[in-house]
């Protein structure tokens, strides 16, 4: 009884403070003071058609070192706890259901184009919508296809962790550059900035994007490989 | 927002909510994961509507596509263990 009536309370009192939000809110007339510094000096500075890259990768590319070492450590934690458990062998599988005939047969169309529309949205993270990241978990999603369609597919664990680490390597190895040739780390202006809206522009932050979605796809599909390769932990 | 937009964002809402209860009441696993996925993937609609690209693609990406499978893998697991002893 109490406890329903201290959930009842909670409700009432999350829903007073919503309501309040709710008919306080009016919609900004124009961008404030930020907003507007961003949209004024990402085109003639950064040479990014996509200020929400640019931002990302430039303005505050400390923050999205620190979410790719985050994600990193989270793929790490997962391989190191799922290491502990049997692996599973071909020998001892337990009796799988076959993967349909609709499945195989559309997998095997589908993951080169889902591997492909990955590789498209990072590389092209500073024209288009979308970036390394999303790019990196629509390259992983093509791998769980593949997981999904047969579940004792292997995949090499050096091939992923040499992936993984040479992008973080190039990544910081990129951005300290920016403090020998350009204004501080992570400075994209130590290639030419080029024509604003064409592939090849934008400094370096294409290169980095393309080595994040690398690193956030390799991580995803350890994650994905290793959560299926054991069989308890 | 337009006028044919507020209508549309709010059915994507009252859509959610209906699959939020579905996943918060129902009494089968899988339906309660597939109704999460599903209020993830309305989530990504609605960023889309609210002109953030990026945030709705990271949503869909992750939040309804590989999270989903992610319950699914270790369900099978779970199942599987139970099902040895």
């Amino acid at each position: 009884m109490i406890k329903r009536f201290t959930v009842l309370l909670l409700l009432a009192g999350v829903g007073t403070l919503f309501a309040g939000l709710l008919l306080g809110y009016s919609p900004d007339g124009e961008l404030n003071a930020t907003a507007r510094y961003y949209a004024d000096h990402t085109a003639p500075d950064i040479g990014a058609a996509n200020i929400v890259t640019a931002i990302i990768v430039t303005y505050r590319g400390l923050d999205t070192l620190g979410e790719v070492t985050v994600l990193f450590l989270t793929a790490a934690i997962v391989g190191l706890v799922l290491a502990r458990g049997r692996r599973r062998t071909r020998t001892e599988q337990r009796e799988l259901p076959p993967s349909g005939e609709l499945l195989t047969t559309g997998s095997r169309l589908l993951v080169p184009l889902i591997l492909l529309l990955g590789v498209y949205v990072f590389v092209n993270g500073h024209l288009t919508p979308g970036g390394g990241f999303q790019g990196g978990a629509i390259l992983a999603s093509a791998i769980l296809l593949m997981l999904l369609t047969d579940p004792l597919r292997r995949f090499s664990h050096r091939l992923i962790s040499a992936l993984e680490s040479t992008s973080g390597l190039v990544f910081v190895g990129i951005g300290l550059l920016g403090v020998f040739f350009a204004g501080g780390f992570l400075d994209n202006r130590i290639l030419p900035i080029g024509n604003l809206g064409s592939l090849f522009s934008a400094g370096v932050i294409p290169v980095i994007y393309s080595f994040i979605g690398l690193k956030v796809g390799a991580e995803f599909s350890s994650m994905l490989v290793s959560l299926s390769e054991t069989e308890d932990s | 927002m337009s006028t044919i937009m507020l209508p549309m964002a709010l059915l994507l809402a009252a859509a959610m909510i209906g699959a939020a209860l579905v996943a918060i009441r129902g009494d089968s696993v899988p339906i309660a994961m597939l109704a999460a996925g599903l209020v993830s993937l309305l989530a990504s609609v609605l960023f889309l509507l609210l002109a953030a690209p990026d945030v709705a693609m990271t949503e869909a990406a992750i939040g309804s596509g590989l999270t989903t499978f992610l319950f699914f893998f270790v369900l099978g697991r779970v199942r599987g263990d139970s099902k040895h002893d």
